[in-house]
């Protein structure tokens, strides 16, 4: 029997039972497009949270304090006390692949305008912080090192703290705030950055170090001590010597009781992307439950088939069929089901990620991989689900099969 | 030229064995119209089964066209039946929801045969069965019995196969419609020479041939020429 044969056979017993091969196509079509849906989401989501972790800046290592040994629930602002400005100094001119280095000390507080207030994160931070930390300013100015010297009360705003603060687009340069009960004057605004969540750059207060650590926390230790290195392949480089200088500048000999912690940004990605990898695989695996069930529907479909055309199959054998292309025949058409379905389910899929992102501002994103996956997939369930019925087809006894009402 | 020897047949079951044919031995030279003929449970279909290589015997021999088709593996016999042998079953059989052509051409199709060949050769052997060439496109649920019966004999016939094996062909159609399905059996073998074997049950169906082979009981009771037939 010829290929092109073999096809015209299949398409016309597709063709005489519309409904029903439909109907079986649906179940794949369904399962093939929650699967390309559901893995576009967990994409997208993985890939716009590894942006926003690349958005707050290019090679960046940041030195936290380690958690605190002592008794007491760690409250943020100053819940370890190890790092000053003292240490963030040493690594700026001690540490040759450090290329920007910027201390910062960060807590929520209470901010009041005219009228309006919000709770929000205030950061203490010096000049060179916009440089490592991708911020970058719309209106007026960041804050200076003379700022940082005088301990000005003077503070520059997110975009997103703005608009809560003033209303959306308002021109705030020259504008007073109030930080736990402190005036500050606005002097400048960043862009937005779009990013959203905890940590987002836009919803921050940015004020000069010294003034947060005098008038705010009333100490002069530092939560983070953010650092850019030279490049990408600096970075290790740059971790070694800042654990190494701060470890003797704190007196500590032996690593494991360091009392500060260094991230750098690949450990940030990894540690979301293991999130996002779970979500993704999560929601695969319910996209495949539906495959599967789709699957079982094609061999239910095909079982029918082949019972319903048993004196069929005896016919053929009668006239000259082989066993081989009895199986061929019922094995290609379940493949063929499968396949149309993959291809119209891969279709739809994309259509909904389309419509999730349109909808929900959720981001997604169809891979090639999702979709040769999909297609693998489909052909194997026709393969593994139509093998069955097949069989049980190219087995029958023409002699039987012919007398089978 | 068929040729059986000391065929038999037993099938076994949880109940016991059951020898249905109990050596049977004869010869049927190209050419001959030969129906069998015996009442059910005489073990006809078994043999009808063995000579149309659907089947195996248990023991003795039958060649056809002097191959030894009794040991033949499953794919080697659908090559026979698909070469040598032409069915004409008494429910038709035909594919529903598909041409007069189509049908035709099904055994022509496993053969092998070029697209353009197939239509041709379907369409001689047609005219050959008698049906008129209008129904050609028609589906086959749209006919009647009688023409369907003729489009399986063009099945039959469409491969020019040695032998042509013909199972109770007029049980399902009105005696007049079965007259004619019969005569175009007696064309087919004294115009074209195929050699034709007919399985009924009924002698006024059997006198049609030149020669009856008689069965009952899995045994020949009766080989001879048939001396009722006119001319």
């Amino acid at each position: 029997m010829k290929i092109s044969d073999l096809f015209e056979e299949i398409s016309l017993a597709l063709l005489a039972n519309k409904a029903r091969s439909g109907l079986t196509i649906l179940g794949i079509v369904i399962g093939i497009g929650s699967v390309i849906a559901m893995i576009s989401i967990g994409q997208g989501a993985s890939g716009s949270i590894q942006s926003n972790i690349q958005s707050m800046g290019s090679n960046l290592v940041e030195v936290m304090p380690g958690t605190q040994k002592s008794s007491g629930v760690s409250s943020g602002w100053g819940s370890s006390q190890s790092l000053t400005l003292a240490d963030a100094d040493a690594i700026a001119a001690e540490v040759p692949t450090a290329k920007a280095v910027a201390g910062e000390v960060s807590g929520r507080y209470q901010v009041t305008s005219k009228g309006k207030n919000t709770n929000t994160s205030v950061v203490g931070t010096v000049a060179s912080y916009p440089v490592i930390r991708n911020v970058e300013i719309d209106l007026g100015y960041f804050i200076s090192d003379q700022n940082v010297k005088s301990m000005s009360k003077v503070a520059v705003l997110g975009s997103g703290a703005r608009d809560d603060l003033f209303g959306e687009g308002v021109d705030a340069v020259g504008q007073v705030i109030r930080i736990k009960g402190i005036e500050f004057k606005v002097i400048g605004v960043t862009k937005a950055k779009g990013g959203t969540g905890m940590g987002s750059q836009d919803d921050m207060i940015f004020i000069p170090l010294s003034t947060a650590q005098k008038f705010l926390v009333g100490n002069n230790y530092l939560s983070t001590i953010n650092i850019q290195a030279q490049d990408a392949e600096s970075m290790t480089e740059l971790q070694a010597q800042v654990t190494n200088l701060l470890l003797s500048r704190h007196n500590i000999s032996n690593p494991d009781n360091a009392d500060f912690r260094i991230m750098n940004q690949a450990d940030i990605v990894a540690s979301a992307s293991s999130i996002t990898d779970t979500l993704t695989l999560l929601l695969g695996a319910i996209a495949g439950i539906s495959l599967i069930v789709g699957g079982i529907g094609i061999m239910n479909m095909m079982l029918t088939t082949v019972t319903e055309r048993t004196r069929e199959i005896g016919l053929r054998k009668a006239i000259g069929a082989k066993r081989k292309d009895i199986s061929l025949q019922f094995l290609v058409e379940a493949v063929m089901l499968t396949f149309i379905g993959g291809a119209v389910g891969i279709f739809i899929g994309w259509l909904a990620s389309i419509a999730v992102t349109k909808f929900s501002g959720v981001a997604t994103k169809v891979s090639l991989t999702s979709v040769l996956l999909a297609f693998g997939v489909s052909a194997a369930i026709g393969i593994i689900f139509g093998y069955y019925p097949a069989r049980r087809a190219a087995k029958l006894n023409p002699i039987t099969a012919l007398r089978y009402e | 030229m068929i040729e059986c020897k000391n065929i038999a047949k037993t099938y076994s079951s949880g109940a016991g064995e059951a020898t249905v044919l109990k050596g049977l031995s004869f010869k049927i030279d190209d050419g001959e119209f030969v129906a069998i003929i015996g009442p059910s449970g005489s073990g006809k279909s078994t043999l009808m089964h063995i000579l149309g290589a659907l089947d195996t015997p248990t023991s003795g021999s039958y060649l056809l066209d002097g191959k030894n088709v009794s040991d033949f593996s499953d794919d080697e016999l659908a090559d026979i039946r698909n070469k040598k042998i032409g069915f004409v079953f008494q429910s038709f059989n035909l594919l529903a929801r598909s041409t007069v052509l189509r049908n035709v051409m099904l055994p022509l199709v496993y053969a092998g045969v070029s697209k353009e060949d197939r239509e041709i050769k379907a369409k001689e052997s047609l005219k050959n069965a008698g049906l008129d060439e209008l129904h050609f496109y028609h589906l086959t649920n749209q006919l009647s019995g009688g023409q369907m019966q003729r489009v399986a004999i063009a099945r039959a016939l469409v491969n020019n196969p040695s032998l042509i094996l013909a199972d109770e062909p007029t049980g399902n159609l009105d005696s007049k419609t079965g007259e004619i399905v019969l005569d175009t059996f007696e064309a087919l073998n004294k115009e074209q020479h195929h050699t034709i074997i007919l399985i009924t049950h009924e002698r006024e169906v059997a006198e049609h041939a030149d020669r009856i082979i008689t069965i009952r009981d899995g045994v020949i009771v009766e080989d001879s020429k048939n001396t009722k037939k006119s001319k």
